[in-house]
């Protein structure tokens, strides 16, 4: 399934992820990161595609995308 | 499972000191990803400005020189003139570029000289506090025009692009924005076309990348995004302002 990493100790909280994200899988965590931000978490691992938008917008690059690799044919 | 994205050679593997949502991380990382897709880490020398992007030799994993305020281009233009077979590129903020550096930017497209520039407009001075910088909006406050920038005493914004796009000697001018995803991957496609044409010999290129300043500006990260979306896209269009050869006749607008 689709998922995305979350550096947590590089993630300064700025939320640009989360308009980035189209499906709306992300939100800003409710507890302080190490290094004193919110960071972004994935609520919804169901709905994200891997289409790495959010890792495109991140500033930080605190962002790391998985996708399913497909069957060739 | 497969990796989508990975972070690109050309970067050191460290924190960054940028506020939270500066779109300076953003704008190092689709360089570095140029220069990895290029192939020419090994032989860029970067030139770092003057400003929040001050520290660029600690994160770009190429050579870099530090220049002094503005003066970039004049700096890339020995490195290039002395080590004409390096790939030479000027990494430079609207404080920098548009202001103090002005002259050397000018007449540095005027010789047609054979660098890149990425010039990063985010409409205020970032380092020193939120100033005015010379592509403040009409009506945009800043520390020195704490009531709104009055064309009367403070002029008017310059376009970088339109100005140089008139000079015969640039060679590709292209306005970018990075305030969401989307415009994020044009603006890598356009600095790409920027170091192909420094690659191909053409002479100078310029890539305009409106970005935030969330901190000076004094709005959160989204808010700054709206503010490019609906306040600097009106003042600077965006488009590719010159994508010429040296030809005369060969020159676009969109």
């Amino acid at each position: 399934m689709p998922n995305i990493k979350v550096d947590e100790a590089r993630c300064k909280g700025c939320e640009l992820c989360t308009a980035a994200c189209v499906k709306k899988c992300i939100v800003m965590s409710t507890t302080f990161s190490v290094t004193g931000y919110y960071p972004a978490v994935c609520c919804a691992p169901e709905r994200c595609t891997g289409c790495g938008l959010c890792a495109q917008i991140c500033p930080d690059l605190a962002i790391t995308v998985f996708k399913e690799e497909k069957a060739k044919a | 499972m497969l990796q989508v994205n990975r972070r690109p050679e050309s970067l050191v593997d460290v924190k960054m000191h940028y506020c939270p949502g500066c779109g300076h991380g953003i704008v190092h990382r689709l360089v570095a990803e140029v220069m990895d897709e290029l192939k020419i880490r090994e032989r860029t020398i970067g030139v770092a400005p003057v400003g929040c992007a001050v520290f660029a030799d600690h994160y770009f994993n190429c050579d870099m020189i530090q220049g002094p305020h503005g003066r970039g281009p004049a700096i890339a233009t020995g490195i290039k003139r002395s080590k004409p077979q390096c790939i030479v590129f000027s990494y430079q903020g609207d404080g920098d570029l548009a202001s103090i550096g002005m002259a050397e930017t000018i007449h540095s497209a005027g010789r047609s000289e054979n660098i890149t520039i990425i010039f990063i407009n985010n409409a205020i001075y970032g380092m020193t506090g939120g100033q005015m910088a010379p592509t403040t909006l009409v009506g945009q406050k800043a520390t020195t025009c704490p009531l709104g920038r009055d064309p009367k005493v403070n002029g008017y914004p310059i376009r970088v692009c339109e100005l140089l796009a008139q000079l015969d000697g640039s060679r590709y001018l292209e306005r970018t924005s990075i305030h969401t995803a989307a415009h994020v991957i044009k603006a890598k496609k356009a600095i790409k076309k920027a170091f192909q044409c420094q690659i191909d010999g053409k002479g100078f290129s310029l890539v305009e990348v409106l970005s935030t300043c969330p901190t000076n500006m004094g709005i959160s990260p989204l808010d700054a995004c709206k503010f490019v979306q609906e306040k600097l896209l009106p003042q600077y269009p965006l488009g590719v302002f010159k994508d010429s050869d040296g030809g005369m006749n060969n020159v676009s607008r969109n």
